[in-house]
């Protein structure tokens, strides 16, 4: 193990910001990939519906 | 075949010089361009002097892309394009003729322009000399890689933007050593290695560049 | 097993969809392993403390950022060559993964050089790379958007793509030049530290996380792509009148 505390965890010996900065900003992207892929997928299953839905008058 | 490339140069040399608002703008842009860099940063002789290599040779570049998006778009638009597409002459010919038009009607005048423009940031005449040398190794390099852009962006909406967008990181090589080798003739460190570079890039571009840009519009037209 | 079996949309719609979890979960399950390591077992680094533990991240981030561009360029490469619709989507479908990791890549990169190096932007010849392959891959994806018809936008794009894939090593040497000429630091912002085993071994896990992942949301796209294209099919029609 490497730290003698969750505080110490945190900090990243001084270089918190920058390391869970960056590790924020990669989850956030993944996350935001992730959303945009199943969004994507279900305005698309929403459009054939609508189009199979359509009947001529 | 020969007399064909003479032809499609001849031609676009011959419609542009009808319309020589067209060019006249680009050239302007040019010159524009490369004012307002002192006005943005400062008319320090010093300071002008490190960044006008750098500076004149982004503008060549975006006058260069300016005049692109009409490469093949006006053909296009009254249909001559398809009718030049389906002559039995191959359609790289076509695309190198007008790549070279191009250079005609746009290069050449920015290689009389920029030694001027040289001057206003306090190039000595060993790097004007450069920057003319320079470029006009490059701008052809400019116009080969430009018309796959055009080609691919023919009669899209996005247009001129578009193209930058394509284009300008194919053109950082070029940049890169265009304005290094007049920086090499600023601070005496020789120029020999960038011009190499630039050549065997402008051998490349001549070799590979009218047969992508002949398959692009292959694929835009059909 | 007959390959062409595959190209058919149909077929490689369900097959994706049956191979989407696993790769999902390999790449869940690696990603734990790799940030454990990262984190509980890789020991400080002499130079650089703990801000060094970045590397995990930059360093995947920016291989998968190449290597999905240069997967790209393969399909685009096939579909070119022998016409293949399914070659074409997965080209798409690739690319706003690998634009995302490029993205990743710059990111950590100004947060790993500002503590590093004191600044947020350093035009080393690395991260300048990177900068353009962003720009090559937004390129991608704004040229086959602005394409309507839908085989010029994939050929158009393949085209494109090509074009950068053989561009890139010449832009990438281009860039070392340019920063040795005007080199101003005597380090390369992203050279690690030297390395310690375990912490190549972290960022191998990591990586092949990210790679696990890329074919699980570039697998997910192309189902979306194939739904939309083959709207018009009976198996389309059937799928979703299913789900209705």
């Amino acid at each position: 193990m490497n730290w003698e505390s969750w505080d110490a965890f945190w900090a990243m010996g001084g270089y918190g910001l920058y390391v869970w900065g960056s590790y924020a900003m990669t989850l956030v992207c993944v996350v935001f990939e992730i959303a945009l892929l199943r969004r994507q997928r279900a305005q698309t299953l929403a459009r054939i519906k609508r189009m199979l839905q359509w009947k001529p008058e | 075949m020969l007399k064909f490339l003479f032809t499609v140069i001849r031609r676009d040399v011959l419609l542009a010089a009808r319309r020589r608002g067209d060019w006249l703008t680009a050239q302007f842009f040019f010159v524009m361009v490369v004012s307002l860099f002192p006005l943005g940063i400062g008319p320090e002789p010093a300071m002008l002097r490190a960044i006008g290599s750098g500076v004149v040779w982004v503008a060549a570049l975006l006058a260069c892309l300016l005049s692109l998006s009409r490469l093949f778009a006006d053909d296009f638009r009254d249909g001559s394009l398809e009718q030049m597409l389906i002559t039995p002459y191959p359609i790289a010919l076509l695309a190198l003729g007008k790549a070279i038009a191009h250079w005609i009607i746009n290069g050449i005048p920015l290689l009389l322009i920029a030694p001027v423009l040289g001057i206003q940031f306090n190039l000595p005449a060993a790097a004007l000399w450069m920057l003319v040398l320079s470029l006009a190794i490059g701008t052809p390099i400019l116009s080969l890689l430009g018309s796959i852009g055009a080609a691919l962006t023919l009669g899209l909406r996005g247009g001129g933007v578009l193209i930058t967008l394509l284009i300008l990181p194919l053109y950082v090589p070029a940049l890169i050593f265009g304005a290094g080798a007049v920086d090499g003739a600023l601070s005496g460190t020789g120029s020999e290695a960038h011009l190499s570079l630039l050549g065997a890039f402008l051998m490349l571009a001549l070799l590979l560049s009218p047969w992508v840009s002949a398959l692009a519009l292959k694929i835009s037209v059909e | 097993m007959n390959l062409y079996y595959y190209a058919s949309p149909a077929t490689f719609y369900h097959l994706a969809g049956r191979l989407i979890p696993w790769f999902a979960a390999l790449a869940f399950v690696l990603t734990g392993v790799g940030l454990y390591i990262a984190f509980f077992v890789a020991p400080t680094d002499f130079q650089q403390g703990e801000g060094y533990r970045i590397i995990f991240i930059h360093v995947p981030a920016a291989w998968m950022s190449m290597f999905i561009y240069v997967v790209m360029a393969f399909w685009s490469a096939i579909g070119l060559a022998w016409n293949t619709r399914l070659s074409f989507i997965m080209a798409r479908a690739l690319a706003p993964t690998g634009a995302m990791f490029t993205f990743v890549a710059l990111w950590t990169g100004a947060f790993w050089g500002k503590p590093m190096w004191g600044a947020w932007w350093v035009w080393d010849a690395r991260l300048t790379s990177e900068l353009i392959l962003l720009f090559l891959y937004v390129g991608f994806m704004a040229l086959t958007a602005a394409i309507d018809d839908t085989r010029r936008s994939d050929r158009a794009g393949a085209l494109l793509n090509l074009v950068g894939v053989i561009n890139v090593p010449i832009i990438y040497f281009s860039v070392k030049w340019w920063n040795t000429l005007h080199q101003g630091s005597s380090v390369s912002l992203t050279r690690a530290p030297s390395m310690a085993h375990i912490m190549l071994w972290g960022m191998l896990i990591l990586a092949l996380a990210a790679w696990m992942y890329a074919i699980a949301s570039a697998l997910y796209r192309a189902r979306t792509l194939i739904l939309a294209r083959e709207r018009q099919t009976e198996w389309v029609r059937n799928l979703v009148g299913q789900s209705a």
